[in-house]
């Protein structure tokens, strides 16, 4: 019989079948935003984490608004973000059972070096983003539902201003590729501070607005209802909700620093 | 774009430095698109085989169906199977979403309309062909199947190779229902899109560039084995 050719790719395939689960079951499935993974802040404290307790948190980290759903549907075991209405609205819908102070950063205004809108002489946000709609000069707005996209919208009613027209752009994407896109058409966004820290595609993008407390960017994790989702792994859960508002865990967020520039600070009571 | 030079060295200097993150990448990448293309195969060939040999009411529509489903979108895929395995899901309390397995089945969604489709195109002809010749021999379709789909095998392996092309470059699918999860459902395509979206395109690129040479590595390794075989059997 002539020997099959088909066979040795077959089995190169079967090696694809090779047991692709992991071993260790101590893990917890963390939903979390793209501006802590992408900032690099888990890769930073989530290795102190583990050695301590030996729970290996997986990030699955997607807009605050996808966070909330993946939670509710029950697919993740805690939940860590940035939009303190939401987060309180999750509580009282009986899906979180505690909600914790974790640490904040700030938001800040970027836009191309020249600034033709002259954001960097405003003296408040609602200043800038009223330049920003005079000028009718390009803005990048996340528009995808994340707290980022949330908080934006939130001071652009604060400012009186119903942001709409060829200049105001909702690209329905992350923070990164806001930025990116943003760059690339010489357009104003808004950032928090970690990920643009981190970016590293700026071209003509500068931080040119910053330090208005409206700004403030509060991060928050929520204990998650054992009672709603029976399944879900709620003791490793608590140890990591501990941990964060620790001393330990708030010292590792306060060590993260990207080019010697601190980005999260820690507040937890 | 970033100069193009960075992207080459940053796609070489992966590939010499062996970095143990990159390898545990690729080996997952490849075990996930490996394993789909199997169990699509497994399924594809004979489903595809079996609708062009028989025929029954609904046949146009059965068929219809399965070329319009090669078009499916990888998000869509990936949504689909995502409502499926969520907790909230019928199939939830198996509590396979973020794991590799559910980027496996995704992407088997994927493979299989492909796979079949365009086998029972193949199997159609020979079919045809050999139809008269069959039946002077008194044999069924039944029977016929194995050696229909032995004798096409080496237009069958370029349809299996098409699947596996679309199972490697696919990023939808499996963000939704892998997570890109650093270490434990990262792969090759969430890896790239995560790269860009921190800006680092030169290391994206690179990482791309990692990515078509290892699909033309396993396209190269296919078409090496069917030329022996081909070269065996003239």
């Amino acid at each position: 019989m002539k020997r099959s050719p088909t066979l040795p790719v077959i089995g190169l395939i079967g090696l694809g079948l090779v047991a692709t689960a992991k071993a260790s079951d101590d893990h917890i499935v963390l939903a979390s935003t793209t501006s802590t993974e992408n900032s690099g802040l888990f890769g930073a404290i989530l290795p102190t984490f583990t050695e301590a307790t030996g729970i290996q948190v997986r990030v699955v980290a997607v807009g605050t608004g996808q966070a909330f759903e993946i939670a509710r549907r029950g697919d993740a075991d805690s939940l860590l973000v940035h939009d303190r209405a939401g987060e309180d609205q999750f509580v009282a819908e009986g899906y979180a059972t505690e909600r914790a102070d974790v640490m904040y950063n700030d938001f800040v205004i970027v836009g191309p070096g020249d600034d033709p809108a002259a954001v960097g002489e405003a003296e408040a946000i609602d200043d800038a983003l009223q330049r920003i709609a005079t000028a009718e000069a390009p803005f990048a707005s996340r528009g995808d539902d994340s707290g980022t996209h949330r908080a934006e919208l939130r001071l652009w009613q604060a400012a009186d201003i119903t942001p709409q027209g060829a200049w105001y752009r909702e690209l329905g994407s992350g923070m990164g590729p806001t930025l990116n896109t943003a760059a690339a058409m010489d357009a104003y966004a808004m950032s928090d501070r970690a990920t643009w820290a981190a970016f590293d595609n700026r071209q003509n993008l500068e931080l040119l607005f910053e330090g208005d407390d409206a700004l403030f960017n509060p991060y928050g994790s929520l204990l998650l209802s054992a009672e709603r989702h029976p399944h879900i792994k709620h003791d490793l859960a608590d140890q990591w909700h501990r941990w964060l508002l620790s001393d330990e865990g708030q010292q590792a967020i306060a060590d993260f620093e990207i080019n010697g520039e601190q980005l999260f600070f820690p507040n937890a009571e | 774009m970033p100069e193009n030079d960075n992207a080459f060295q940053a796609a070489l200097s992966l590939i010499l430095s062996l970095d143990p993150v990159l390898l545990g990448i690729v080996t997952l990448s490849l075990q996930v698109s490996l394993s789909a293309v199997l169990v699509g195969a497994l399924i594809g060939l004979p489903l595809g085989a079996a609708l062009a040999l028989w025929h029954f009411p609904g046949r146009g529509l059965a068929v219809t169906l399965l070329n319009a489903f090669m078009g499916l979108p990888p998000v869509v895929a990936g949504l689909m199977i995502y409502l499926l395995l969520s907790r909230a899901g019928p199939l939830g309390s198996l509590g396979l979403l973020f794991t590799p397995t559910a980027m496996i089945i995704a992407q088997t969604l994927l493979v299989l309309p492909i796979i079949a489709a365009l086998t029972r195109d193949h199997i159609g002809a020979l079919w045809e062909e050999y139809r008269e010749q069959l039946h002077s021999l008194r044999i069924g379709r039944v029977r016929a199947m194995p050696g229909l789909l032995w004798d096409a095998r080496f237009a069958l392996m370029t349809v299996i190779l098409a699947g596996f092309g679309r199972a490697s470059a696919e990023v939808g699918a499996v963000l939704i229902v892998g997570g890109n999860i650093d270490g434990v459902t990262r792969v090759m395509t969430t890896a790239i899109a995560l790269e860009t979206s921190k800006g680092n395109l030169a290391l994206a690129l690179g990482l791309g560039l990692v990515l078509l040479g290892l699909v033309a590595l396993v396209n190269g390794t296919a078409y090496v084995i069917g030329e022996r075989a081909r070269r065996r059997l003239g």
